[in-house]
């Protein structure tokens, strides 16, 4: 599948990227050359094979849902970009 | 000595452990993509250039319970993506056998540090061959365990199915006494295993009568170089005289392995990094018109070229209209390379290969090719994708550099891999070979 720039585009867009100019061309050729050869796998016969998501049998792990404090509040709010009390700040989202 | 190799993202004077235990006084470097609490954890990307996390992996927490000393953390590929370590946002780390060479990737500046003498041992991370690789390129010994086997909690997430903590040492021994600290079951971590650790340095035999291999038919033909190949042959023999029986296996799913896995490696990485968004912690780009715009510019500053390259195929890999061709055909390849395991161990012990079709690359050769970069990565790759462990030991030597020898294992049977692993060691001078200017 030869990936086109518009598909780049759409691409970044539905992971929240910001991409330049340079590396929108870039990617469009790069991209196109990986998935093109990743399609290589079509070439196998997968009709009557379950996929494996994870390679070791597990099922699922329970446990109480009880909620645990964290002990060092402060650690975690010194790594915040912008910050009041306990809170993270971010950029106004509604008009 | 670190200015030469630059193995160190951060490094760690006058480290004060008062703990006595199996590691008091060995000095450890630990990859910086292993969260230590007060400590700059960078996973050597500009998006968390300035992280301090609140709180310590498991695998810190025991190495700190077991006395060592803890000297450095070390360079990585951004995010542990990458084979040669030049995708950190910093600088490249060199390999200490040759300074205009790659050290491999991700776990570079790990195994550089242990085989420039800069730790004793070191911890690494290993999602399709990130430990293993570059242990083979710097002539030490690396080992990915069992999915599960070493608790994930407190690493920093890159694919999670496949990501799994490893020791990077000079020698079995000392991977063995290393695997014993880091082991076992973590609350923490719901997909580590629940079933009893066993001492592997009980296994350091120098014994492999009767020990059934498989040499990897698709592992020693096409693509491998020349003189990696002529040392693994060496190496069979070796194994053979010293008692062990060996027979050619073939796994013809591996073919495919490369292309599965930089759908599936990506996928999960585009999940696991979407959580990059400049509002808890990190890089945030400020004075952004609006929310969107912060997240879209934050990540574009952010993150490297090879980060946002797999965001890229991991995105559109699971994309609407292209799910069912590219993510789940590709987890059905990785049924059919597990399969291909099965049958193989159904026969032999352990099973053997190069860890690397070369020895290590220049510094700048591949970076603006990366699919070939990728393509590299075909000896390791399968390994993770069945959950498998295997290790890399040094072999031999090609124009003074380094060449590994990949023992796979069954499932939980590290010890095994351990047993054969030594044996050829202590009937091998490879471990001994110096590095006699720096």
């Amino acid at each position: 599948m030869k990936i086109t720039k518009k598909d780049v585009e759409h691409v970044a867009k539905l992971a929240r990227l910001g991409l330049t100019e340079e590396e929108k061309e870039k990617f469009t050729v790069q991209l196109s050359n990986i998935i093109e050869y990743a399609e290589t796998i079509n070439k196998l016969d997968t009709s009557n094979i379950e996929p494996t998501s994870h390679s070791i049998p597990m099922s699922n792990i329970f446990r109480e849902d009880k909620m645990k404090q964290f002990e060092d509040i402060e650690s975690i709010m010194n790594n915040a970009p912008d910050k009041e009390d306990n809170m993270f700040r971010v950029p106004r989202i509604l008009e | 000595m670190n200015d030469n190799v630059k193995a160190f993202v951060t490094e760690i004077k006058d480290f004060k452990n008062s703990n006595n235990g199996s590691m008091s006084g060995i000095n450890i470097a630990v990859k910086d993509n292993i969260c230590t609490k007060g400590i700059k954890t960078t996973c050597s990307s500009k998006m968390l250039e300035n992280y301090i996390p609140p709180y310590n992996a498991t695998v810190y927490e025991k190495l700190i319970a077991a006395g060592a000393n803890i000297v450095g953390k070390t360079n990585m590929d951004e995010f542990a993506m990458g084979s040669s370590t030049e995708n950190s946002a910093f600088f490249s780390t060199r390999n200490p056998w040759n300074l205009d060479c790659v050290p491999g990737g991700s776990s570079g500046g790990s195994a550089a540090a242990v085989a420039a003498g800069l730790a004793d041992m070191a911890l690494g991370s290993d999602t399709g061959g990130s430990i293993r690789q570059p242990a083979a390129f710097c002539g030490v010994v690396g080992m990915k365990p069992t999915y599960g086997r070493v608790s994930r909690y407190g690493l920093i997430a890159f694919a999670s199915s496949l990501d799994q903590i490893g020791p990077i040492t000079k020698n079995v021994s000392d991977c063995a006494k290393l695997l014993n600290v880091i082991s076992g079951y973590d609350p923490k971590d719901s997909t580590s295993a629940n079933i009893p650790v066993p001492d592997y340095t009980k296994s350091l035999k120098n014994d492999i009568k009767g020990l059934k291999i498989g040499i990897i038919k698709e592992l020693i033909g096409d693509g491998i170089s020349e003189e990696v190949k002529s040392s693994i042959k060496d190496a069979i023999k070796l194994l053979e005289s010293l008692g062990a029986t060996t027979e050619e296996v073939s796994l013809p799913s591996f073919e495919h392995a490369v292309s599965a896995y930089y759908l599936i490696a990506p996928a999960e990485a585009s999940s696991n990094l979407s959580r990059y968004d400049g509002v808890h912690y990190g890089l945030r780009i400020k004075d952004t018109k609006d929310l969107l715009t912060m997240y879209y510019e934050t990540r574009k500053a952010g993150f490297g070229p090879e980060v946002k390259r797999r965001i890229m195929i991991g995105t559109y890999a699971l994309s609407a209209g292209y799910y069912d061709a590219y993510y789940l055909k590709a987890l059905k390849v990785r049924t059919l390379i597990k399969n291909d395991y099965d049958k193989a161990f159904s026969k032999c012990d352990v099973l053997i290969s190069p860890t690397t079709p070369t020895v290590a690359f220049k510094i700048g050769e591949k970076t603006d090719d990366p699919l070939s970069m990728y393509l590299s990565d075909i000896a390791t790759i399968p390994v993770n994708l069945a959950g498998v462990p295997a290790i890399s030991i040094p072999c031999g030597f090609s124009n003074g550099l380094p060449i590994g020898l990949q023992i796979t294992g069954k499932i939980f049977d590290e010890e095994t891999i351990i047993r054969t692993a030594y044996t050829y060691e202590q009937n091998t001078e490879w471990h001994k070979c110096k590095i006699t200017k720096l």
